[in-house]
C-alpha cells in the first residue's frame, strides 16, 4: 500500500514540487499556502539532479521525468529536508502518454532509496487518486488558476522587455517586486477576485511599460514543445538564456494554454466517444472560466500596442484545426501545432520545438506536423530540438545557431 | 584584402586563403586529433610563410570553431549556412547537397522552398562511423574503396547509427562474410542513414552536389549514392572547402594578420567548464596498493611452460578477437593466446593448433570447448568436443577465483555480459542492447583516433586531475560530448579518464540498472579485456564503492571457463577433442555466398567448407538450408497467428464493388479480422498490404518525419505506399486513442503512436490527394458507441451505406474479433499440452500485436523453437489471471496483457519450465515503464526475465546467446526445484 497523506501531515510535512514554470512557482507556492499545505517548489540544477534521476529512474524514461522527479529526490537525499517531515507532488493528466506514470515512477524510485514512507501526492482532473488530507476544492483549483494567469502575465511581458531593457535588471525587478507583492496578498486572501486580478494585471502591464527600452532589430524567436522542456530551464539547458546571448527575442505561449487544451479535449471527447455529460460540462465551464480569465489579461495589455498580446484560445483551435484533429490529445497533442502557427502568425517566425529526445507524442503532433506547417507557412523556419540527459549541448546550440543564421538572412540582416 | 576562412570540424580542420577575386590561393586540411589549437597554429603558420606580414578578413565555422570563435572573438559562421553561401556561388545549378563530415551528415535542399537540415542527436557520425567501420575490419580506410569496388552482394547493415550497424557487420565477419561485399554494404548503410535520417518525406532528385571529406575521397559511396537515389551526383573540385570558402564569404569582417590570430589561439580562455567527475588515483602511492591487492587475486593459478599430464583446450571466439588456452588437470595455464580476430577466426585457430603440435608433438589434449560469438563455425571446422553458452564458460571461470561468487560483469570489445548467481546457477542476465554496444572496442577507436595505443590510452586517465563526466549514454552520444569536453578545454587525459568512467556508468546504469552497488552482490567477479584497464577497473570500484576480483587473465576468462568445462565433458564415444595434426595439414577453408530459396524470407547465406565434407552454414534463420527441409515440428504461436492473419488478405476483388485497402501494421495486426468483417459485410473488397519486408520498409523510408519513432510505425509508410499503388478507392485507418476494454487495468489506451500514426500518414504523404484516405477518430471499447459513431462517420463517405447495415456489420465484426482471439488462446492451450507431453520449454514471447510481423521480430519466434522451445503470445494467455495491482500506471491495454501474462507464469509451480521474452521494440518509450514492471512481476516469484531489444535490424548471434543462456539458466532452475 502506498503511504496516505493525512490530515496531521498536512500540518507538519514540507511538500516538495519541482521546478517546472519560469515565473509561476512561487506564485503556485503562496497559493497552497492559502489552504494550509506547506509547498516547497525546489530550485536544483545541475548534473547532481539530473545524475539522481538516472540513478533512480529508468534511463530510458523521457527527460522531464530524470529533471522534475530528479530535482525532488535529489532534494531528499541533499539534506535539506527531513525525509521523514516531507511528501512529493506531481501532476497527472491521465493521458495515454506515458508522463501519466510519474506517479509510479516516483514511488518506486523512493523504494529503491528505502523511502517508500514517503507519501507522493498526485494532482489531476479527474479523482486518480484519494488522501485523507489533501483536496483539491474547486475554490483551490480556480484559485490555482489564477495563480498561473498571474504567471503567465509576468512570462509574457518578462520576455518582452528583457531583451531591451536600457538598465540591466529593471526587468528581473519588476518580475521580482510583483511575485513578492502577490504572494504578500495571496496571503491576506487578496488579489484573487476577478476584480483584484483585473486592478493587478493592468497594474503589472503598466510597470512593465515604465521599464525604459531600447529599440533594436532582434530575430524573433517561438518556442513550442513538450511543457516540461519548453518551460525548464534544467530541461532545456538553459535555452532562454542562450537565445538571449544570441540576440533574441523570444516568446513562450502562456501555461493556461495547457489547461485550456486539456479542457476542450474533454467536449472533444464526449463527441467522440459518448460518455457521460459530466466530463463535458465539466470541461465546458472550465474552458468558459479560463477564456474569462485570459481575456482579462488581454484587455489589461490594450493601452501598451507595444506588447504582442495573446490570441484567444479560440483562434488558437481554430489554427490547430488547420494542421492536425483535434482528436489528437496526448502529450501536448493539437495544441503544439496549434501554438506554432499562431506564433508564425505574430511574426515569431522561427520556432524552437523543444522535446524530449524520444517523445512519442512528438513523433506526432512535434516533427509529424512540420510539413503540414511548412505548406501553410512557406516561411516559417521550424527546427526540433531534441533534449537528453546525453545529448550535447553543443549539438543543441549549432542548430539553433543554424536557424538563426536563415532567420537573420530572411530579415536581410545576413 | 584577402579572405581566410577556417572550418574546424569534428575530426579535421581546413584552412583556406582566398583572393580578393575569389579564386583559391591555399587549401590545406589535417586531422586535429582534438589539439585544434596546436594543429590550427601549425596551419596558420604555413598560411604565413606563404603571405608573409599580409593581413586577412578571417571567418570562423564548424562544429568545434563554434566554441573556438566564441573564446578568441572572432566571427563565427555556422557551418551549413556557409556551405549553402559557397554553393551559391560555385554551383548555382545545384539542387541538392549532401555532405558528409567527421561525425555531421547534411543535406541542403536548395531549389523547390529552401530547406536546410543536419543529423539529430541520434544519427551517429558518418565519417567516423567509416573509420571505424573501417578499424572493425582491420583495413586502412582507404582500402574500403577498392574493396568495395570489386562487391558481388550487399547485405543489410542497420542504418539507424553506428553502434547498431556495427553490431550487423561484426557477426557478418565472423560468419566468414566477403570483406568486399561488406565494404560496399556499409556505404549503403551510410547512404540510407542519410536519407532517412535527413530527407524527411522530401524526394533527393535534380542536380546534386556531394561535399565533405568521405564523399571526395571514396568514389564508392559517391556510387551507392547514385544508385539509390538513381542520379548522377557531382563532387566539385576543392569540395573539402565549402565550408571554409563559405565562412570567408560570410562572415563579418575581423582584419587581422596570421601573428596576431595565432596569438589569440594562444590565448585563448575556455569559457565555459565542463563536468568533472573526481580522480581516478590521486597519488602513485594509491595506484600501487591498487595494483598490489589485484595481483594477488590471481595467486594460486600458474602458467606452466609445458603441457603437463591430460590437457584440456579452451576457446573463445569472441566478437572482435579470439581467445586460446590450455590448461592441465588442475587448472593452470599453458599457452595463453590472444588476437583479433580480423573478421575470421578459422586462421588463427588452425595456426595456433599447428604450433602447438609442431612444438608438443606428444601433447594429449583430453578434450575441448568453445565460446562465443563464433562458436559454430570453429566447432565445426576443428571438431570441438563441446559448444558452451558464453555464460556458463563465464561463470564456470569465476567460480575457480571466487566459489562463491555472485555477480560477474563481463565487459568484451562488442558486449557487456552481466549475470547474478544464486544457488549456484546463473539467475538474472543482463546483456547489453545493440544501442550501448560500445565498450571496449569503443575506447579502443577513440585511442586511436586521438592517436594512442589502447594501453597508452588505459595509463593516460590514471591521474587525470578532472576526469570528463560523459553520462552513460550510447557511443554517439559520447562522442559529441568528449567533443563538447575539448571545447571546453578538457585535457587528453580527461577525456581518457572520462571515457573510462563512462563505460562503467554505462554497463551500471544503463544495461544493468542498477539502484544500488548492495543490489549487485557482495562477491564480484570482473573479467573481459576492458577490465584489464586499470582506469576502467578503478572507475568500476569507484563507483560502486566495494571492492571487486579481477583475474591476471581477465581477457581470457571465457577460454579459460570453457578449458575448465571440457574437463567435465570428455567428448563421446571416444572421439577426438579437436582435429588431430595430420587432419588439420588437410584442412583447407573457402568461403562461398548463397542466396537461400527455401522460402520466402530469402535468407544471405555464407557456406564455409573446411574440407572432408565438414561445411558450416550461416546466415540462415531455418534449418533448410542445413538439412535439406525443414523437418522438426515447431509450435508456434506466432506463425499460427500469421496463418490466421493470412486468411483474411487474399485481396480478392470483385470489379463491381469499391475497395477499401488497409495498411497490414501496429493494431492491424490484430484488428484485421475485425475491420475485414466490418467492410467485407459492408459490401466492400478489403485489400490489404503484405506482411513487411525491408523493400516494403524502403519503398516509404522517404516520408517518415521522425527519425527516432519505433520501427513498426515507420514501417507504415511503407505500407502505403504499398497500397496506394494498389489504387483502392479508399483506404481506411482510423485513428484510436482508445483500444478494447479487456479489465486488465485502469484504462484503456493505445500508445500515442499506435493511436495517432494515421495522423501523422496524412500529414506527410501523398495519400489524401491520392485517394480518400479515411482516418476518423474511433473508439473499439464500447459496442454501442462504436456502431453509432460509425453510423455516422461510414455514411459520410459512401451515401449508399445506412447506419442499419453498419450495426449489423459492426456486431459481425466483434464476433470475427472475438473468434479470432477464442482460435490463438485455444491454440495456446494445445501448445502447452503438447510442450507438457514432450516436456518441451515454453517461451511466451511477448510484445504486442505487431510483433509477429518476421519483419519486425526478424525470426526469433523461429529461433527459438530451434532451440527446442514452444513459443506462445502474451495475448494467448492475458485473460487466465483475474485484474491484480502492478505498480505502475496499468493504462494501455497492450501492456496490460504483458503483465497479465508474467502474473500467470509467475503463479505457476517453479518446476514449470515456462519463462517470458520480452520483445521491445527501440524507441518504444512505453516500454521503458513496462520492462521494470514485468521484470519485478517475474522476479518476485523467481522467474528469469529476458528482454530482447530490436530495431530495423537485430544482432542475432546476440540474441542466440541470451537464448541459449536462458534456456541453460532455466534447465538449472527447473532441476533445482
Amino acid at each position: 500500500m502506498t503511504p496516505d497523506f493525512t490530515k496531521k501531515m498536512k500540518e507538519e510535512y514540507t511538500i516538495i514540487a519541482p521546478d517546472i514554470f519560469p515565473t509561476h512557482m512561487e506564485l503556485i507556492e503562496a497559493a497552497f499556502h492559502i489552504y494550509g499545505y506547506k509547498l516547497k517548489v525546489v530550485h536544483y540544477e545541475g548534473k547532481q539532479v539530473i545524475d539522481t534521476g538516472l540513478k533512480y529512474l529508468h534511463n530510458d524514461v523521457c527527460y522531464p521525468a530524470i529533471c522534475s522527479l530528479g530535482q525532488q529526490l535529489y532534494a531528499l537525499s541533499c539534506g535539506d529536508f527531513d525525509p521523514k517531515k516531507s511528501a512529493l507532488i506531481m501532476f497527472q493528466t491521465g493521458g495515454g502518454c506515458r508522463a501519466s506514470n510519474y506517479i509510479m515512477l516516483l514511488r518506486k524510485a523512493l523504494r529503491n532509496m528505502g523511502m517508500e514512507y514517503i507519501p507522493v501526492i498526485s494532482i489531476s482532473f479527474g479523482t486518480l487518486e484519494k488522501y485523507s488530507g489533501f483536496k483539491i476544492t474547486p475554490a483551490m483549483a480556480l484559485t490555482g488558476l489564477r495563480a498561473l494567469i498571474y504567471g503567465d502575465m509576468l512570462l509574457l511581458l518578462k520576455n518582452q522587455t528583457l531583451p531591451y531593457e536600457v538598465n540591466k535588471g529593471d526587468t528581473e525587478r519588476v518580475v521580482h517586486k510583483w511575485t513578492e507583492e502577490l504572494t504578500r496578498q495571496f496571503a491576506a486572501r487578496k488579489g484573487l477576485t476577478s476584480g483584484a486580478m483585473k486592478k493587478n494585471l493592468a497594474a503589472i502591464a503598466e510597470d512593465f511599460h515604465n521599464i525604459p527600452r531600447e529599440k533594436k532589430d532582434l530575430t524573433k524567436v517561438g518556442i513550442v514543445g513538450e511543457i516540461y522542456v519548453k518551460y525548464a530551464a534544467l530541461g532545456n539547458n538553459g535555452l532562454e538564456k542562450f537565445l538571449l546571448s544570441q540576440g533574441c527575442e523570444y516568446m513562450v505561449p502562456g501555461v493556461l494554454g495547457f489547461f485550456q487544451y486539456c479542457f476542450a479535449n474533454m467536449e472533444k471527447d464526449h463527441e467522440y466517444y459518448g460518455g457521460g455529460f459530466a466530463a463535458l460540462w465539466g470541461g465546458r465551464i472550465a474552458g468558459r472560466i479560463s477564456d474569462k480569465w485570459e481575456e482579462a489579461l488581454i484587455k489589461a495589455l490594450e493601452p501598451y500596442p507595444e506588447f504582442v498580446k495573446p490570441v484567444s484560445f479560440d483562434r488558437v483551435k481554430e489554427l490547430a484545426d488547420k494542421i492536425i484533429d483535434r482528436g489528437v490529445k496526448m502529450g501536448e497533442g493539437w495544441l503544439l501545432p496549434g501554438e506554432t502557427a499562431e506564433l508564425i502568425e505574430k511574426g515569431y517566425n522561427s520556432v524552437i520545438c523543444a522535446q524530449p529526445f524520444g517523445c512519442l507524442p512528438n513523433h506526432i503532433v512535434g516533427k509529424g506536423t512540420i510539413h503540414r506547417l511548412r505548406e501553410l507557412y512557406p516561411n516559417a523556419n521550424i527546427f526540433p530540438v531534441d533534449y537528453d540527459a546525453g545529448a550535447s549541448k553543443v549539438n543543441q546550440e549549432n542548430r539553433i545557431k543554424l536557424m538563426l543564421a536563415i532567420a537573420r538572412e530572411q530579415e536581410g540582416k545576413a | 584584402m584577402k579572405k581566410l576562412g577556417i572550418d574546424v570540424g569534428s575530426t579535421t580542420l581546413k584552412c583556406m586563403v582566398l583572393a580578393e577575386d575569389g579564386s583559391l590561393l591555399f587549401a590545406e586540411y589535417m586531422r586535429h586529433l582534438s589539439k585544434i589549437e596546436e594543429r590550427l597554429t601549425e596551419l596558420l603558420e604555413k598560411v604565413s610563410e606563404r603571405f608573409p606580414g599580409e593581413s586577412f578578413d578571417v571567418a570562423v565555422s564548424g562544429s568545434a570553431g563554434m566554441g573556438l570563435a566564441d573564446d578568441t572573438d572572432l566571427p563565427f559562421v555556422q557551418e551549413v549556412y556557409a556551405e549553402r553561401v559557397a554553393v551559391k556561388r560555385l554551383a548555382p545549378d545545384t539542387d541538392v547537397v549532401i555532405e558528409l563530415g567527421g561525425e555531421d551528415a547534411k543535406i541542403l535542399f536548395l531549389t523547390g522552398g529552401f530547406e536546410m537540415r543536419m543529423n539529430g542527436t541520434c544519427a551517429g557520425g558518418t565519417g567516423a562511423f567509416i573509420d571505424q567501420m573501417a578499424s572493425l575490419m582491420q583495413v586502412p580506410v582507404e582500402a574500403l574503396n577498392g574493396l568495395a569496388e570489386k562487391h558481388e552482394k550487399l547485405y543489410t547493415i542497420a542504418s539507424r547509427c553506428g553502434v547498431f550497424a556495427k553490431s550487423d557487420v561484426q557477426p557478418l565477419l565472423n560468419q566468414g562474410a566477403r570483406k568486399e561485399d561488406v565494404s560496399a554494404s556499409i556505404f549503403y548503410a551510410v547512404v540510407n542513414q542519410t536519407i532517412a535520417g535527413l530527407a524527411q518525406g522530401r524526394e533527393i532528385q535534380g542536380n546534386v552536389l556531394y561535399l565533405g571529406g568521405p564523399l571526395t575521397y571514396i568514389p564508392q559511396l559517391r556510387a551507392a549514392f547514385n544508385d539509390v537515389l538513381g542520379t548522377e551526383g557531382k563532387c566539385p573540385e576543392n569540395s573539402l572547402y565549402y565550408v571554409a570558402m563559405g565562412a570567408a564569404w560570410a562572415g563579418a569582417n575581423e582584419t587581422l594578420t596570421t601573428a596576431e590570430l595565432i596569438n589569440k589561439l594562444k590565448n585563448r580562455v575556455h569559457k565555459s567548464a565542463y563536468v568533472a567527475c573526481r580522480p581516478l588515483f590521486t597519488s602513485e602511492q594509491e595506484y600501487e596498493e591498487f595494483t598490489a591487492r589485484h595481483r594477488k587475486a590471481s595467486e594460486g593459478i600458474r602458467e606452466i611452460a609445458a603441457p603437463q599430464g591430460p590437457m584440456f583446450l579452451g576457446i573463445d571466439a569472441g566478437s572482435t578477437t579470439v581467445k586460446l588456452l590450455l590448461t592441465d588437470a588442475d587448472g593452470n595455464l599453458f599457452r595463453p593466446f590472444y588476437a583479433p580476430n580480423n573478421g575470421n577466426p578459422v586462421p588463427l585457430v588452425r595456426k595456433y593448433l599447428q604450433e602447438l603440435y609442431r612444438e608438443f608433438p606428444d601433447i594429449q589434449i583430453y578434450s575441448s570447448a568453445v565460446t562465443g560469438y563464433g562458436e559454430e563455425i570453429i566447432k565445426n571446422a576443428f571438431g570441438i568436443a563441446n559448444g558452451i553458452v558464453e555464460t556458463v564458460a563465464h561463470y564456470t571461470a569465476a567460480k575457480k577465483f571466487r566459489p562463491d561468487v555472485d555477480f560477474i560483469l563481463d565487459i568484451g570489445g562488442q558486449d557487456i555480459k552481466c549475470f547474478q548467481i544464486r544457488n549456484g546457477a546463473i539467475d538474472s542476465i543482463y546483456l547489453n542492447e545493440a544501442c550501448s554496444s560500445g565498450c571496449g572496442s569503443f575506447l579502443q577507436t577513440f585511442a586511436g583516433a586521438l592517436g594512442y595505443s589502447p594501453a597508452a590510452f588505459a595509463r593516460l586517465g590514471l591521474f587525470a586531475q578532472k576526469p570528463v563526466d560523459l553520462g552513460s549514454r550510447c557511443t554517439v552520444f559520447m562522442n559529441s560530448s568528449v567533443k563538447q569536453a575539448q571545447k571546453d578545454g578538457a585535457t587528453v587525459q580527461d577525456i581518457a579518464a572520462g571515457l573510462s568512467i563512462s563505460v562503467v556508468k554505462n554497463a551500471l546504469y544503463k544495461v544493468i540498472r542498477c539502484a544500488s552497488a548492495e543490489s549487485l552482490g557482495r562477491n564480484i567477479v570482473v573479467q573481459g579485456g576492458t577490465f584489464l584497464n586499470d582506469s576502467v577497473l578503478r572507475a568500476f570500484e569507484q563507483e560502486i564503492g566495494a571492492q571487486v576480483i579481477r583475474p591476471a587473465f581477465a581477457a581470457l576468462m571465457g577460454a579459460y571457463g570453457a578449458a575448465l568445462f571440457s574437463m567435465e565433458h570428455l567428448p563421446r564415444n571416444g572421439a577426438e577433442a579437436v582435429l588431430n595434426s595430420a587432419e588439420l595439414k588437410a584442412f583447407t577453408h573457402s568461403v562461398k555466398t548463397a542466396t537461400c530459396k527455401g522460402c520466402g524470407n530469402h535468407c544471405s547465406l555464407t557456406i564455409n567448407d573446411f574440407g572432408n565434407g565438414r561445411r558450416f552454414i550461416a546466415g540462415n534463420r531455418c534449418d533448410k538450408p542445413v538439412s535439406g527441409a525443414d523437418t522438426s515440428e515447431h509450435y508456434d504461436l506466432y506463425q499460427y497467428k500469421l496463418q490466421l492473419l493470412s486468411a483474411f488478405m487474399d485481396n480478392y476483388r470483385d470489379p463491381k464493388k469499391f475497395t477499401v485497402g488497409l495498411p497490414m501494421g501496429l493494431n492491424n495486426f490484430e484488428l484485421l479480422p475485425f475491420w475485414h468483417t466490418f467492410w467485407t459485410d459492408l459490401g466492400f473488397n478489403v485489400i490489404t498490404s503484405p506482411f513487411s519486408d525491408r523493400k516494403l520498409y524502403l519503398r516509404g523510408q522517404h516520408t517518415i518525419p521522425s527519425d527516432t519513432a519505433c520501427y513498426p510505425a515507420k514501417l507504415m509508410h511503407g505500407h502505403l505506399e504499398y497500397l496506394l499503388d494498389e489504387q483502392p478507392d479508399a483506404i481506411f485507418y482510423p485513428n484510436m486513442s482508445y483500444n478494447t476494454e479487456e479489465g486488465l487495468g485502469v484504462n484503456h489506451f493505445n500508445c500515442p503512436v499506435v493511436a495517432y500514426y494515421p495522423q501523422v500518414l496524412r500529414l506527410n504523404t501523398a495519400a489524401p490527394q491520392k485517394t480518400l484516405f479515411i482516418d476518423d477518430f474511433i473508439s473499439l471499447a464500447d459496442p454501442k458507441q462504436f456502431a453509432k459513431r460509425m453510423g455516422q462517420i461510414v455514411p459520410k463517405y459512401f451515401k449508399a451505406v445506412t447506419a442499419q447495415q453498419v450495426k449489423k456489420a459492426s456486431e459481425k465484426a466483434y464476433a470475427a474479433l472475438a473468434e479470432y482471439f477464442r482460435n490463438v488462446r485455444e491454440k495456446a492451450e494445445e501448445y502447452l499440452k503438447t510442450a507438457e507431453e514432450k516436456n518441451m520449454p515454453v517461451i511466451v514471447l511477448a510484445g504486442r500485436p505487431y510483433h509477429v510481423d518476421p519483419e519486425i521480430n526478424h525470426g526469433i519466434n523461429t529461433l527459438i523453437c530451434r532451440l527446442g522451445a514452444v513459443v506462445v503470445t502474451e495475448d494467448s494467455l492475458s485473460d487466465r489471471v483475474k485484474p491484480f495491482a502492478v505498480h505502475v500506471r496499468n493504462q494501455w491495454t497492450y501492456h496490460a496483457r504483458l503483465y497479465a501474462a508474467a502474473k500467470y507464469i509467475s503463479q505457476l509451480p517453479a518446476d514449470k519450465n515456462i519463462n517470458l521474452v520480452q520483445l521491445v521494440s527501440f524507441g518504444c518509450g512505453v516500454d521503458a515503464i513496462t520492462t521494470d514492471e514485468v521484470r519485478s512481476i517475474l522476479e518476485s516469484a523467481g522467474r528469469i526475465y529476458t528482454q530482447i531489444k530490436i530495431d530495423e535490424i537485430s544482432n542475432m548471434g546476440a540474441i542466440t546467446i541470451r537464448l541459449r543462456s536462458l534456456f541453460s539458466a532455466a534447465a538449472d532452475k527447473a532441476a533445482d526445484s
